[in-house]
């Protein structure tokens, strides 16, 4: 017996080494559930952070558009209408109006965490017989690779973007059969750029990204599309990319541009998260549940099968409450245990599934994703199972009259 | 009178009290048990014996009556504090279920003391040693209580029981379940213990003989107590 183990713990520990093949049986059982909940947990973890990075690979928290044109009903003085039916007007490629001030005031926002200006339009990419619709970025570089992260995604080259330089795709490169340092040429219908040099070749792990954008200096693109000292968006990262749309909303408010979060732009993405957090998040909840069943029958049974122990643990003096802990802290043990096994079984079933299980190309399909967090919390969740569980088996112990104890 | 460990006045004890099977059955005991008397509680098979011992060791309480234990009032005391009044002033020893399996005959020993102090530690290991040397029991120390006959387990049991250094033992039929000679052992063991050291017993016993070892024969027949002398009566 150990000095610094109070009676209560001694005891505890007593019973459930001589109940060795019940206490081995619900702790495997325990552990089960934990390696379920802790690699459920972890690979839905992996998961989101996985599309969230794919998402916002290519994309920026918040974008800022003009606002569209709004088609007016002609009016007549007072307030009679006189044409009810009115057509959009045709959406011209326009710019943000005072947009270099608009990024200083951005810029200053604490909420804010980088600001770029792009000019952005559809053209034509040519290459010999080779002609293929595409997507202009006109970037600033600097401001905008903070943004989207174009140098962290390259496939061949290096990103240098002087004025007759590009970045293209992977896809876009196949089909137009060119690599790094060929040239092309992009033609806007308004104006036709000169030969543009190919200096990298992006994957931003999206097909159509892949295909369709191509990335250009800012004057080079704002000329092209006849866009001179104008942007047609001004793109955003935020510090707190869940609340971009909160943030979005109030840009819009304070500046009169149009804001779009991605959040936003991303609604189908993001309901399919839900639900697949909710579902899993219902899942783990069920397999608790059934843990705490398995912890709570164990007991109920024990303290039947220990009653004339507890009664003889009565007459000698031991109180209520000491058998009532005695039987929590036999809960909170199994809880404790079955989690530290079960984290361990989840942990490797992660690694595995890591390893074995990888997309077509042998490059991971989720990533692995093994907080610290996330195994504290169940070890602290299981062995609050494990006391919830044992807290009606224990009183029962408690309200076990010794007599009757004693005497069966 | 202020050295008796026990006295009952007029304790009575019903069972399914209210209900159509209410019965009495113990119908008014007065009793007083002194201080290092070995006495003998006799009488045939549901007279009501045990439920007797219960209520004298405050697992139980009387249904209308006195109870005093070691000079102390009980009938005023909670959960709480009949529970320590127990723990210090009674040792129990019982038919059956004489041990703790989980535990060593020492720890068996230990565990009252352990139960009111908290922690383990040498003090109350020692005088759990020095309990089982005294009873020449210091050989089984070590062993699972399951590990020893029903003989040497009802030996360890009465060196638990004295752990405390209660004021009485009380034993429900301790030598029942024994062949004759454990339960000899077992009895001699218990009258050494009240000649060195003034413990009071009150023994259950289905067994002449051993009622005959006693200092006193206290007979119950039908929950009433018609003998309470210091010779046993003849059977
Ligand atoms: N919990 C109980 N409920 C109802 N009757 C009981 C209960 N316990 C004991 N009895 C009855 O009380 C009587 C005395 O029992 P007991 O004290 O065990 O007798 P003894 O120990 O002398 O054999 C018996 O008739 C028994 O059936
Ligand atoms: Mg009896």
């Amino acid at each position: 017996m150990n000095r610094w183990m109070p009676f209560e713990w001694i005891a505890a520990l007593r019973f459930l080494r001589e109940g060795r093949m019940q206490t081995l049986f619900i702790i495997a059982g325990v552990s089960v559930g934990i390696a379920v909940i802790v690699f459920m947990s972890a690979l839905l973890t992996g998961l989101q952070a996985n599309l969230t990075k794919r998402v916002l690979s290519s994309q920026s928290h918040v974008t800022l558009q003009p606002r569209d044109e709004i088609a007016r009903p002609l009016r007549l003085d007072g307030e009679d209408l006189e044409l009810a039916i009115v057509q959009m007007p045709l959406q011209r490629v326009r710019s943000i109006d005072q947009w270099q001030g608009l990024v200083r005031v951005l810029q200053d926002d604490p909420a804010i965490v980088a600001v770029s200006p792009v000019a952005a339009g559809s053209a034509l990419a040519v290459r010999g017989d080779a002609t293929r619709s595409v997507s202009i970025v006109g970037i600033e570089p600097d401001s905008y690779f903070r943004i989207v992260r174009l140098p962290d995604n390259i496939a061949a080259g290096t990103v240098r973007l002087s004025s007759q330089d590009i970045v293209i795709g992977t896809e876009l490169a196949r089909y137009l059969g060119i690599g790094v340092g060929d040239r092309l040429t992009l033609t806007s219908g308004v104006r036709t750029s000169g030969a543009l040099t190919v200096t990298a070749i992006f994957d931003l792990g999206s097909r159509p990204v892949n295909e369709r954008y191509v990335y250009i200096p800012l004057r080079t693109a704002q000329s092209l599309l006849d866009l001179i000292g104008c942007v047609t968006s001004i793109e955003l990262t935020i510090a707190d990319v869940y609340a971009a749309e909160t943030v979005a909303r109030r840009l819009q408010t304070m500046t009169g541009a149009a804001a779009y979060s991605w959040i936003a732009t991303n609604a189908q993405f993001f309901s399919a998260v839900q639900a697949q957090s909710l579902s899993s998040g219902v899942i783990r909840l069920f397999v608790a549940l059934s843990v705490a069943l398995g912890i709570a029958s164990v007991l109920v049974v024990s303290v039947i099968q220990r009653s004339k122990d507890i009664g003889i643990l009565r007459a000698m003096g031991t109180s209520r409450g000491q058998t009532l802990r005695i039987f929590l802290i036999q809960g909170a043990l199994i809880g404790l245990i079955g989690a530290v096994v079960g984290s361990a079984l989840g942990a490797g079933g992660l690694l595995v599934f890591h390893d074995h299980v990888r997309q077509a190309d042998g490059s991971e399909l989720i990533p692995l994703v093994l907080e610290r967090s996330l195994f504290v919390a169940a070890a602290l969740l299981a062995t609050l199972t494990g006391v919830l569980a044992a807290m009606a088996p224990a009183l029962r112990a408690s309200r076990l009259d010794p007599v009757v104890a004693i005497r069966g | 009178m202020a050295d008796d460990v026990l006295r009952l006045e007029q304790v009575r004890k019903s069972y399914n009290v209210g209900r159509p099977t209410e019965s009495e059955i113990l119908h008014g005991i007065d009793l007083a048990l002194g201080r290092g008397e070995f006495a003998a509680l006799i009488g045939p098979s549901g007279s009501g014996k045990s439920t007797l011992l219960n209520i004298m060791g405050l697992l139980d309480r009387p249904t209308s009556g006195r109870l005093f234990v070691d000079g102390q009032d009980t009938s005023a005391l909670d959960d709480r504090a009949l529970t320590r009044l127990r723990g210090r002033s009674i040792g129990f020893v019982f038919q059956h279920h004489l041990l703790i399996t989980a535990f060593t005959a020492l720890e068996n020993v230990m565990m009252p003391m352990l139960v009111e102090r908290g922690f383990p530690d040498d003090a109350m290991k020692e005088r759990a040693l020095e309990l089982l040397t005294g009873l020449g029991l210091e050989q089984w120390q070590h062993h699972l209580a399951n590990a020893l006959s029903g003989g040497q387990q009802q030996r360890v049991a009465v060196a638990r029981a004295l752990a405390m250094k209660p004021a009485l033992v009380l034993a429900d039929e301790p030598t029942g379940n024994l062949d004759t000679k454990s339960a000899e052992g077992v009895f001699e063991m218990m009258r050494e213990v009240n000649r060195k050291s003034g413990t009071s017993f009150l023994i259950v016993t289905h067994s002449l003989e051993i009622a005959r070892g006693c200092d006193r024969t206290i007979e119950l027949v039908d929950g009433q107590i018609v003998a309470s002398g210091t010779a046993p009566t003849a059977a």
